[in-house]
């Protein structure tokens, strides 16, 4: 049996913490096998209210149980969004404690239970998250030894630790368990720091050469109970007496509800319920399938608005140029970029074009909110689960200590469940119909209202010295991103702008610059946003996707660098090495030496065929190339290179080979972050042959996976390769930090596989998705 | 409404629902199985698969009043208490992410190995191509399919041996 506890007795553990927390309890629950007969006992919530009040971060017992059976759970503030990072937690706080991974658990997320930690996003489980969960461990390690010597009254100095074993060094034989000291009872330490990321006790963390746990790979434990259909996900919670809710969203975008006839539905078997508010119109049923034909068959009459909410999606970067910016970041600037252009012997221009792509998960938005008692418990996949209960308790005007999320898992979302509406429908509707509600959204709803990465065009000016040397930059980029979606806001999530409760003050939104080491002497970056006409009800409405606005500013920036170094007639490669080696001193966290190792290290693995682009000669239909491009994100860096085909008489591009290395400082678990950064790469690679929200003036028009294409088994690399670099110039370092492992290795793909078609054909794609039409007709306009 | 029966992963079920109920509904919300989940409704992409008479079946839109034949879910292919080696394989490789999808495409796997014990890479992909992950597991699902056709191989060559002796 695998030691992790599998998120269906979370629930229970939820009643046995708080018993736990108020009795010092005496249970000692951490395997399966004891929490499933709990779990039978007492299936339901209990009925007695109690608050839901915050776990105190100050206190060691809100972080870390050791049971009786000398087994540990630790408590942790985050979400796994299914790159197992609680594995990576069990590992490093196992090694601070000195305690076996298989004899831990890891208990996530749950607003009532675990410390707000913030949930995920961001990248920084390990780079940020973990550390107060290290120096948490270190301390009841500390803590724990203090209590060994004096039950076994030898000296500290004279006690050694391991596998949750305090032993007397010079007679091994005298011991004392973790569990024999402390099992079932409250350490009732408090610990000390301004806020949760700064949380820690007296103790030291390990220097990492002392790590042993951390740096393996055990196996995730979520995998097994998702493999064998026993999780319970947050869709699969069913509270007594829960009924199913629909949301009938508006037909055409920006339209105001004039009228609603309920007696189209009234008859319907099941039907309970129309709940509206403004223009949020949900039905609610008994059964599942008798909402969706309620939600189908619900008449409703809307008044279109008087101008077009957008333009079409043809149109889209025609209208974005023209727009006058909301806003304009401040301009860093480097040097006399315009001396330095009207010195250079050559000047080339490009501009990129990216669209909306989508959050698209696999399955929509859904939750289930349980009002009973006068509280409110929302089980949901929310990444940010504290986020959304202080939201809802804002949204509902009920008291903080009322609500509670209790955070299950579900369908990955990258951002999209940090913006996630249905949490707020379901607590809604619950409330208003005094019963458990389960609300989740269609495939249609989902493609089309969820949030949006934003659409980025971006200008680039490159000037080169008479030698090839890049002397002066200039880039431009404008994203289309005013009234970016915040997280779990009360005033901006989609229901409460569909009833009106929404605030006035639109959130300002944000572009990119290009992320690299490069030396460029002479360099100015600037940012604008602009915004669509309409910029509330409407399913054009960003929110952070998978490292946000990396993939754009980075397609174009690493894009042209290709440019420059065709234009100077130099590998690619080559031409980047360069620009790294150049004078600058700025190599702040080694970056620039970690990004030659990246690029190395890919190079290595991948086989890089120096020579300028295109490549000559290609021959047949097939045209085959290879492209290179890299970035970082915080202190992550990220080198790539990829092989692609490029079919001549169909435009249809596939990526054979694609290859990263990947250095994001300390490695956890090499073969989790190896996996993930493999997803995150095929991810890049969906949006840069795939990806793109299509909508005429009236309406989004990409409602599904085929109007909304995905990434699919056919379109996978023969093979895949993943290098972790670690090339910190000082590997051994004791302090080496683990950076953001989550995102950047999807950043530059969309740039690698551009670079690549170019090199295969001599066409430079600067509109992505490369979707086949859109390649031929570039290749016939090249005469390729 | 009428009463439908259905049999599925060995126990016999009778529900009182509308006859176009899409299966996954009675599977999920009167039977309790959480193998299958609503991924589109559309049968786009597999997150719903259930096995019935061999074929991989996109529950989300069969009418339950068209089940004439046992349904096998995720929970159902267990044997002799043990994992499927499909399942095994998933674990062998680390396959999920999030794992949403993985009941897609872990039956879709099944159903084609039975079918076609050893299957090409281009059999794999051509198979596979509808079940869509948004974690971008494919590689290792497609890595995992050869692992558990291997694994069902040597089975089946010590189960010879078995008998045999």
């Amino acid at each position: 049996m695998t030691p992790g506890i599998p998120k269906h007795i979370e629930e229970l553990l939820t009643a046995h913490r708080r018993s736990f927390l108020k009795t010092a309890g005496m249970l000692a629950v951490g395997f399966a096998a004891d929490a499933t007969a709990l779990l039978a006992q007492n299936p339901a919530p209990s009925a007695n209210a109690a608050q839901y009040t915050d776990p105190d971060f100050h206190q060691l017992d809100s972080w870390i149980v050791i049971h009786q059976n000398n087994t540990a759970t630790f408590y942790v503030g985050k979400t796994d969004c299914g790159q197992g990072t609680g594995t990576g937690f069990r590992q490093l706080m196992s090694d601070e404690l000195d305690i076996a991974y298989d004899a831990t658990t890891c208990i996530m997320g749950s607003s009532d239970i675990t410390v707000d930690q913030g949930g995920s996003g961001g990248s920084t489980a390990m780079e940020r998250d973990a550390w107060p969960m290290r120096r948490v461990a270190a301390e009841a390690r500390r803590v724990l030894l203090e209590m060994g010597s004096a039950r076994l009254g030898v000296a500290l100095d004279q006690l050694a630790v391991s596998n949750a074993v305090i032993t007397v060094k010079s007679a091994p034989s005298k011991r004392v368990t973790y569990g024999e000291l402390i099992g079932g009872q409250k350490f009732n330490v408090t610990l000390t720091g301004n806020n949760v990321n700064m949380v820690g006790g007296i103790a030291k963390t390990k220097p990492v050469t002392e790590y042993k746990i951390t740096g393996q790979s055990p196996q995730r434990y979520d995998i097994p109970p998702k493999v064998d259909g026993s999780l319970k996900w947050a869709v699969d919670v069913r509270p007594p007496g829960m009924v199913h809710a629909r949301n009938v969203k508006p037909p055409y975008v920006g339209a105001k509800l004039t009228n609603i006839d309920e007696s189209s539905v009234r008859n319907l078997p099941g039907f309970i319920k129309v709940v509206s508010k403004g223009n949020y119109v949900a039905v609610v049923c008994e059964r599942e399938e008798q909402a969706i034909a309620a939600q189908k068959a619900l008449k409703t009459t809307w008044q279109k608005p008087a101008t077009a909410p957008f333009p079409p999606s043809e149109d889209l970067f025609k209208y974005m140029r023209a727009a006058t910016p909301t806003s304009t970041g401040r301009p860093r600037v480097t040097g006399n970029p315009d001396q330095a252009f009207a010195g250079a012997a050559k000047v080339i221009e490009a501009e990129y074009e990216i669209p909306f792509q989508g959050h698209t998960a696999i399955s929509g938005a859904h939750a289930t909110a349980d009002p009973s008692n006068g509280q409110m418990t929302i089980y949901s996949n929310d990444m940010k689960s504290y986020g959304m209960r202080n939201g809802v308790a804002q949204f509902l005007g009920m008291p903080r200590d009322k609500v509670r999320v209790v955070w299950m898992e579900g369908p990955q979302g990258y951002g999209r469940t940090a913006a996630d509406d249905a949490g707020f429908e379901a607590a809604y509707i619950a409330k208003e119909i005094g019963r458990p509600v389960r609300i989740q959204w269609m495939r249609n709803e989902e493609t089309a209202w969820d949030t949006k990465g934003p659409a980025f065009t971006v200008k680039i000016r490159g000037g080169l010295d008479a030698n090839g040397n890049l002397v002066a930059y200039d880039y431009n980029a404008r994203s289309l991103d005013y009234n970016h979606v915040g997280y779990n806001e009360p005033d901006s999530v989609l229901i409460a702008q569909l009833m009106g409760v929404r605030r006035d003050r639109p959130a300002a939104g944000s572009a990119a610059m290009a992320d690299d080491m490069y030396a460029i002497p002479h360099r100015r970056m600037s940012t604008e946003v602009v915004s669509l006409p309409l910029i509330w009800e409407t399913p054009l409405r960003t929110g952070n996707l998978r490292d946000p606005n990396g993939p754009q500013s980075t397609f174009a920036a690493e894009s042209f660098i290709d440019e420059l170094a065709a234009a100077a007639k130099l590998d690619s490669f080559e031409f980047r090495m360069k620009l790294l080696q150049g004078e600058s001193t700025d190599d702040s966290g080694f970056k620039r030496a970690r990004s030659i190792a990246a690029l190395k290290a890919v190079a290595d693995v991948f086989g890089w065929d120096a020579r300028p682009s295109p490549k000559a000669g290609g021959k047949g239909n097939i045209l085959t190339g290879r492209g290179v491009s890299y970035t970082f994100r915080g202190q992550s860096v990220i080198a790539q290179m990829a092989e692609v085909e490029v079919n001549r008489q169909t435009g249809h591009v596939y990526v054979k080979r694609l290859a990263c290395a990947y250095d994001c400082g300390l490695v956890v678990n090499p073969e989790s972050l190896r996996h993930t950064a493999e997803c995150a790469m095929l991810h890049g690679l969906s949006r840069a042959l795939h990806e793109e929200v299509q909508f005429d003036n009236e309406k989004v028009t990409s409602v599904d996976w085929i109007t909304h294409p995905s990434l699919r088994h056919a379109d996978v690399p023969e093979k895949l390769d993943v290098v972790l670099v670690n090339g910190d110039p000082k590997p051994d370092r004791p302090d080496l930090a683990p950076y953001g492992g989550g995102e950047a290795a999807m950043k530059p793909t969309i740039a690698t596989v551009a670079n690549a078609i170019y090199d295969a054909t001599g066409v430079r794609i600067r509109r992505a998705p490369f979707r086949a039409p859109r390649v031929l007709a570039a290749l016939k306009a090249a005469r390729v | 409404m009428s009463k439908i029966t259905l049999k599925v992963n060995g126990s016999t079920h009778t529900v009182d629902v509308e006859p176009a109920t899409p299966l996954l509904y009675i599977l999920r919300n009167d039977i309790g199985l959480q193998g299958p989940r609503f991924g589109c409704g559309l049968g786009q992409c597999g997150a719903c698969t259930v096995i019935i008479n061999g074929q991989a079946i996109r529950s989300c839109i069969t009418p339950v009043s068209s089940v004439k034949n046992e349904v096998t879910t995720l929970e159902g292919i267990f044997t002799n208490g043990k994992l499927h080696p499909v399942q095994q394989a998933w674990i062998d490789e680390q396959v999920p992410q999030c794992g949403f999808c993985q009941n897609g495409q872990i039956m879709t796997a099944k159903a084609m190995l039975d079918k076609i014990p050893n299957p090409t890479d281009t059999q794999i992909r051509e198979t596979m191509n509808n079940t869509l992950c948004r974690c971008m597991t494919y590689y290792r699902v497609q890595t995992a399919i050869k692992r558990a056709a291997k694994t069902i191989a040597e089975n089946k060559q010590a189960g010879r041996k078995g008998v045999a002796a």
